[in-house]
């Protein structure tokens, strides 16, 4: 039947609606032990995107991961991979995706190449040496190929981890605290794995407490707490709407208290009285920093030196969880 | 069916006994070597024949089971039991892949160990006592069943299993009695009356006097019960394993 053109609603045309490669609706668990690990969680994650979740430990990150990969069952709620539904249509969702967990649980005596060659087998695709062969040397792992995993070390088993969920070339990577515990070398390899991937139009989801690198790496940063989302937004908003300044001025002469002049200015003296600080909003209209320095003046405050810092995510993460406490 | 992903089970698991090959081979066969020297020759030569089949020959179809029972068993509670030990587990439960498609590579590959070691202390006992096979096909039919479906009971095990003992307990308390007792050593005819019926309730009395009837045509019971309790046993593995994925059992939290 063919259909009748309709007129694109304007919206439509400047926001192309990509639909999301997972969507995640009303989705919460509650553990045997009656513990409540998720509670209703909605979230979309973007096709192609860096998505990085934050949390302190027992947040519910690797339940979340779990549950989309099929490893913990929902107790309420749905989740589509690429369309698919987890439970219902689970093998066309879980083909879609890669996982790296944060646990590092690997084989014993099998060797590098028969464990990664494993993986791509179960997930249903017909042997590819070639496939394989770039996986290992892009992780470094490619004259270990033959060695048991016994021998390897830890960061070596992460590799073969990482090796192991690229093996069935997959759509969507979960990275499940990917960098705990690992050594600068693999951190480096393992980024430049993780932008190639990207760049390639894979989707990766990870989960660090390294602030540094959800702030290096990631698209987008969902901020979970007691098993709920309490933040999603673009890094870059984020950093923006959230982003705190320090002034900073060192001062000629120690203070013993902030002179009345200054009381309207949110100031802090360091003990010392050496050392005023100013805190100030950059998303704000004004920073209050030309009042500042007028009324300094009048005090007649002198100061050798001033300095700016941005606050960092790390900043700001630790503000929002314990906001939420 | 995803037959890639039974294909890698099958093979990520007899790679792990073609590794343990010497265990698994030469053990039951030095054990079964023993119960020869021990049954057939020493108490054998005092034994008269039964039922007109020499001693010798007369336990060599019981001990094939008993090996079969306890190595299906083990092998296939191990099998599973060890991923979810290690967590590796994680990997298959993430794969798309289906319960059934799971239970056949397992158990496919414990299965497939017993019935080699099967046919080896065949070979072995060969060696030892003169050998009669009347029904071959039947023969072969009630080891593949017997394999399979006490590989499910292994399999059903390993994911009941919290820890390497209970993984034991099952084989040690249950298997191991109800086959010294199910007629592997004699006929349940030398049984006084209340225990021939007392055996009867012994599921491995059927599977024993079945195969040794493929091999001499001489039976406790009669064939056709002896073929449908195995497959009734199998069935009740089958309805457990099924059970056991729909709802998740220790294997998903
Ligand atoms: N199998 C389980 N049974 C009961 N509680 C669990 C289980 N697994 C995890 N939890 C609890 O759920 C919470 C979230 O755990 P997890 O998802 O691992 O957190 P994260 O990965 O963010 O550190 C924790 O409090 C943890 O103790
Ligand atoms: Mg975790």
């Amino acid at each position: 039947m063919l259909r009748p053109l309709a007129p694109c609603p304007p919206s439509s045309v400047d926001t192309p609606v990509m639909p999301p490669i997972i969507s995640i609706s009303n989705l919460s668990k509650t553990y045997a032990s009656g513990f409540q690990a998720l509670k209703r969680i909605d979230l979309d994650i973007d096709k192609g995107e860096i998505f990085a979740l934050l949390g302190p430990n027992g947040a519910g990150k690797t339940t979340l991961i779990s549950v989309i990969c099929g490893i913990v069952t929902p107790s309420t709620g749905t989740v589509t991979v690429g369309g698919h539904n987890i439970l219902t249509d689970y093998r066309a969702a879980r083909s879609l995706i890669g996982l790296v967990p944060q646990e590092l649980h690997t084989d014993a005596f099998e060797s590098v190449w028969a464990t990664v060659t494993f993986s791509r087998g179960l997930f249903g695709l017909p042997a590819d040496p070639g496939h394989i062969e770039k996986v290992l040397r892009s992780l470094s792992l490619w004259d270990k190929k033959d060695t048991k995993i016994l021998f390897l070390s830890g960061g070596m088993k992460r590799r073969v981890l990482i090796a192991k969920a690229l093996a069935h070339e997959p759509k969507v990577l979960f990275l499940d605290e990917p960098t705990a515990g690992v050594d600068v070398e693999l951190r480096k390899d393992m980024w430049n794995v993780v932008r190639a991937l990207r760049a390639s139009g894979v989707t990766i989801i990870l989960t660090t407490h390294y602030i540094e690198e959800a702030e290096e790496m990631a698209d987008r940063i969902g901020v979970i707490n007691k098993g709920e989302i309490i933040l999603v937004e673009r890094k870059a908003e984020l950093m923006r709407k959230l982003g705190k300044k320090e002034l900073t001025l060192q001062l000629h002469n120690a203070l013993d208290a902030i002179p009345a002049e200054l009381a309207r200015h949110k100031l802090a003296l360091a003990p010392g009285g050496k050392e005023l600080t100013y805190t100030y909003n950059t998303q704000g209209e004004r920073t209050g920093i030309t009042a500042l320095l007028d009324d300094l003046a009048r005090a007649n405050i002198r100061f050798r030196d001033i300095q700016t810092t941005q606050s960092s995510l790390e900043d700001i993460f630790v503000g929002l969880v314990r906001k939420d406490q | 069916m995803n037959v890639r992903a039974i294909r890698s089970i099958y093979v990520f698991e007899m790679a792990r006994t073609a590794r343990t090959l010497f265990q698994s081979i030469v053990s039951p066969v030095v054990s079964t070597s023993l119960y020869f020297i021990v049954f057939g020759a020493a108490i054998g030569t005092r034994i008269q024949e039964i039922e007109g089949v020499n001693y010798g020959a007369f336990i060599v179809p019981g001990l094939i089971m008993l090996m079969i029972l306890t190595q299906s068993t083990a092998n296939a509670s191990f099998g599973i039991y060890f991923p979810k030990f290690t967590g590796t587990i994680f990997e298959i439960l993430s794969a798309p892949v289906s319960f059934v498609e799971i239970v056949i590579g397992y158990v496919g590959a414990a299965a497939t160990k017993s019935i080699i070691l099967g046919l080896i202390i065949l070979a072995t006992a060969g060696l030892f006592v003169p050998l009669r096979i009347d029904h071959p096909v039947f023969m072969l039919g009630f080891l593949v069943l017997t394999a399979v479906t006490f590989s499910l009971l292994g399999f059903i095990i390993g994911i009941w299993a919290d820890g390497f003992e209970q993984l034991q307990l099952i084989p040690l308390l249950v298997i191991t009695p109800l086959t010294f007792l199910g007629g592997t050593f004699y006929s349940i005819d030398v049984l006084p009356p209340f225990w021939q019926t007392i055996a009867l309730f012994n599921p491995i009395v059927y599977l024993v006097s079945g195969f040794r009837w493929s091999f001499y045509s001489i039976a406790d019971v009669s064939v056709g019960v002896s073929l449908a309790m195995t497959f009734v046993f199998l069935a009740l593995c089958i309805v457990t394993v099924w059970w056991i994925f729909k709802t998740g059992y220790r294997l998903k939290r």
